[in-house]
């Protein structure tokens, strides 16, 4: 038989036994609905994960240091491959950076412990420099304030837990002024016995202040710490930090180590690659040009693979309930054929073949899964918004922001149908096959 | 109006059932040959091989011994694939209890022949309407089987063992849900149809005068035998 003939006619046949073949479809909607929730959690738990851990700005960002960097106190010194003295992280190494593929930018982490004053009170902290990018990269998604008004403006940004400190009503900081108390690194002018040149000798130390107005009060952790730096609770603009020329850990090391070079040099570099996949490739070229680089990709790959085991133990909990729904199939398809063993003896007689009625009953349970699939992504979309909801109302009772628990994306959308399809086909496998095995003569006999 | 060369040839053929630890020998070393063209009417008793003898003809069932041929095939050495071919391009059947479809319009159930053929859908619709036309019944194309009495039913049976043009019709008890009246119109239809479409009829039923009335000839079973083969007397037929 054509396949439009034998689509109509196991559509006929369905909306014959209209009540009970709509309740075995939304069966397998339900099952398939349970599925689509436990996964659309699943799903959308791993992307709140990954959304917290990208707004930090680690997961596309690699961290290059020079090969002479310092280890931290009391760790074995890395072993000397090479007599040639190491490349100096300066401003040639980062254009080269810049000119990498998938390189959205490379800025310098400028980043110091410093004196904070407020009130005419001291407290120490760390300041870090933060890039006009960050602006969009989330981490300051729902703060408190706004973010800086221009590259060069001299204002601050507080963390949470550093606003606490400074005031018990931290959302009163914003609009007030503080005073950044630092070290400014000056070169020494000094003259060469032989040639009469200028060369950089050291530099001095001299003690500065900047007011700082408060802009905004922010309660992730943009800056979080790493390599041995402490978190940075006090952000400002990376260009006016810049300005500063603040006195950072690598300037003691340039000196220690005789860097004579009339070059400024970064302790570190951070590169921001185009998105997390091309984290790998580009830590490598950036290796491959002398330099040491790291970055958190290892972390995330564990965590795909905790996503990965967790969505596979969700999924075999959804797909139970399909299972259930699955029997519902097997006995519809084989009271069908009770019902129906007239008609399949007089299809026999009028010239059917066995894979006829084979298919013709695959089809009908094709058809029911086909549509109770439809039926359950949408069932599970709801459940899936309506667990969120739920969850929401909760956490805005407790004064926390809300979140979005659940996600259907397009391939469990499309992947829930065909899932629904495949089982139901191959719940019809032993009723189609039953069908088609039946002797017409007993079949037309039948009463 | 026969043709000589035969449409089915029986040679030797039994087919025997196994029921428990004793043997059913529904047919028994039947041996005949129907011509092109020819009405032949099965006679017998109730449980005498009849119908068998015709659903072995129609290949729905296999001899358990001897050989079958039908308009040139040799049935044994078909596949069920190709059994199922040669029921929906050769033989054409009819039931004594109609067997239509119930949840299908008359149209529907005129149509399904065609659909197992494969044959085209604007093809299908002038088809049937023809079928339908032939038994006089094209004014009720879209009525339900249920809302028709024993006799349309009937004739629309015959309409669908006819859409594919069959060379060889096979009648299971045409008129025994029938009041006689009805049945001798059935029968009379089928005379008519015959002809045109030069085909084979082979018919059972119990009904002697009925079957000497119409037939070309009447063959007799008992006990699965084939126990007399003649030819109805032209002045009987009429």
């Amino acid at each position: 038989m054509k396949p439009r003939d034998l689509t109509d006619l196991a559509l006929r046949n369905l909306r014959e036994a209209i009540l009970r073949n709509a309740l075995t479809t939304l069966g397998v909607a339900v099952g398939v609905a349970s599925l689509v929730a436990m996964l659309s959690l699943g799903v959308g738990l791993q992307q709140l994960a990954s959304k917290r851990l990208s707004q930090s700005g680690l997961f596309d960002t690699i961290f290059v240091t020079p090969k002479n960097s310092f280890r931290g106190m009391g760790r074995p010194q890395r072993e000397v491959v090479s007599d040639k003295p190491p490349r100096p992280l300066d401003d040639d190494a980062r254009k080269e950076l810049e000119k990498l593929p998938n390189v959205i930018e490379v800025y310098p982490q400028i980043r110091f412990f410093t004196e904070v004053r407020f009130n005419n009170k001291p407290f120490g902290t760390v300041v870090a420099g933060m890039p006009e990018s960050s602006r969009n990269a989330g981490a300051f998604d729902g703060m408190q304030g706004n973010f800086f008004s221009s590259p060069k403006a001299n204002e601050a940004i507080l963390q949470i837990e550093f606003a606490k400190d400074l005031s018990d009503k931290p959302s009163s900081l914003v609009g007030q002024q503080l005073t950044l108390r630092y070290a400014e690194r000056q070169a020494i002018p000094s003259t060469s016995a032989d040639t009469g040149a200028d060369t950089t000798g050291g530099f001095s130390v001299v003690p500065k202040e900047l007011q700082l107005k408060i802009i905004g009060i922010v309660e992730t952790e943009p800056a979080a710490g790493y390599g041995g730096y402490g978190n940075a609770r006090l952000l400002m603009p990376l260009q006016t930090a810049s300005t500063l020329r603040a006195a950072q850990v690598n300037d003691l090391r340039d000196i220690v180590r005789g860097n004579t070079e009339n070059k400024a040099t970064y302790a570190s570099l951070s590169v921001r690659a185009k998105s997390p996949s091309q984290v790998e490739k580009l830590e490598a070229s950036i290796k491959g040009l002398g330099f040491n680089a790291f970055s958190l990709l290892d972390a995330s790959k564990s965590l795909q693979t905790f996503f990965r085991v967790f969505d596979s133990l969700l999924g075999i909990f959804g797909s139970l309930a399909l299972a259930v729904a699955t029997l519902g199939i097997v006995n519809t398809l084989v009271m069908a054929i009770l019902e129906r063993r007239r008609e399949i003896g007089v299809l026999k007689a009028l010239g059917a073949a066995d894979t006829d009625v084979q298919q013709l009953f695959f089809v009908e349970a094709g058809v029911m899964g086909f549509l109770g699939g439809i039926l359950g992504v949408a069932f599970g979309w709801l459940l899936g918004r309506a667990i969120t909801f739920g969850t929401n109302v909760y956490l805005q009772r407790q004064s926390l922001n809300p979140i979005d628990l659940s996600s259907v994306p397009w391939w469990l959308m499309i992947g829930g149908v065909i899932f629904a399809v495949i089982v139901s086909l191959i719940a019809g496998l032993y009723p189609a096959s039953r069908a088609a095995k039946l002797n017409p003569i007993d079949a037309l006999r039948y009463e | 109006m026969t043709d000589p060369k035969p449409a089915v040839q029986l040679e030797h053929v039994s087919r025997h059932y196994t029921m428990g630890e004793s043997s059913v020998r529904a047919v028994d070393d039947v041996s005949l040959t129907i011509s092109s063209g020819e009405f032949l009417v099965l006679l017998g008793s109730s449980g005498s091989g009849k119908s068998t003898l015709l659903n072995l003809i129609a290949g729905l069932d296999r001899p358990t011994s001897g050989n079958i041929q039908a308009n040139g095939q040799n049935l044994a050495s078909l596949s069920s694939l190709e059994l199922a071919r040669y029921r929906c391009n050769t033989i054409g059947m009819v039931f004594q209890s109609f067997n239509l479809l119930p949840r299908m319009t008359l149209e529907e159930n005129v149509e399904l022949p065609l659909r197992l053929a494969e044959v085209d859908r604007a093809e299908r619709t002038v088809r049937v309407r023809e079928a339908l036309e032939s038994v006089r019944l094209s004014h009720r194309v879209g009525h339900r089987p249920t809302e028709l009495s024993g006799g349309e039913q009937q004739r629309v049976a015959i309409a669908r063992a006819l859409v594919n043009r069959p060379k060889i019709l096979l009648a299971d008890e045409p008129t025994g849900n029938l009041d006689s009246a009805t049945g001798e119109a059935i029968l009379s239809l089928l005379r008519e149809l015959q002809s045109p479409l030069r085909m084979t009829i082979i018919m059972v039923t119990h009904e002697r005068p009925l079957a000497e009335q119409f037939a070309d000839r009447l063959a007799t079973m008992g006990d699965g035998k084939l126990l007399s083969s003649a030819p109805v007397a032209k002045g009987v037929r009429q």
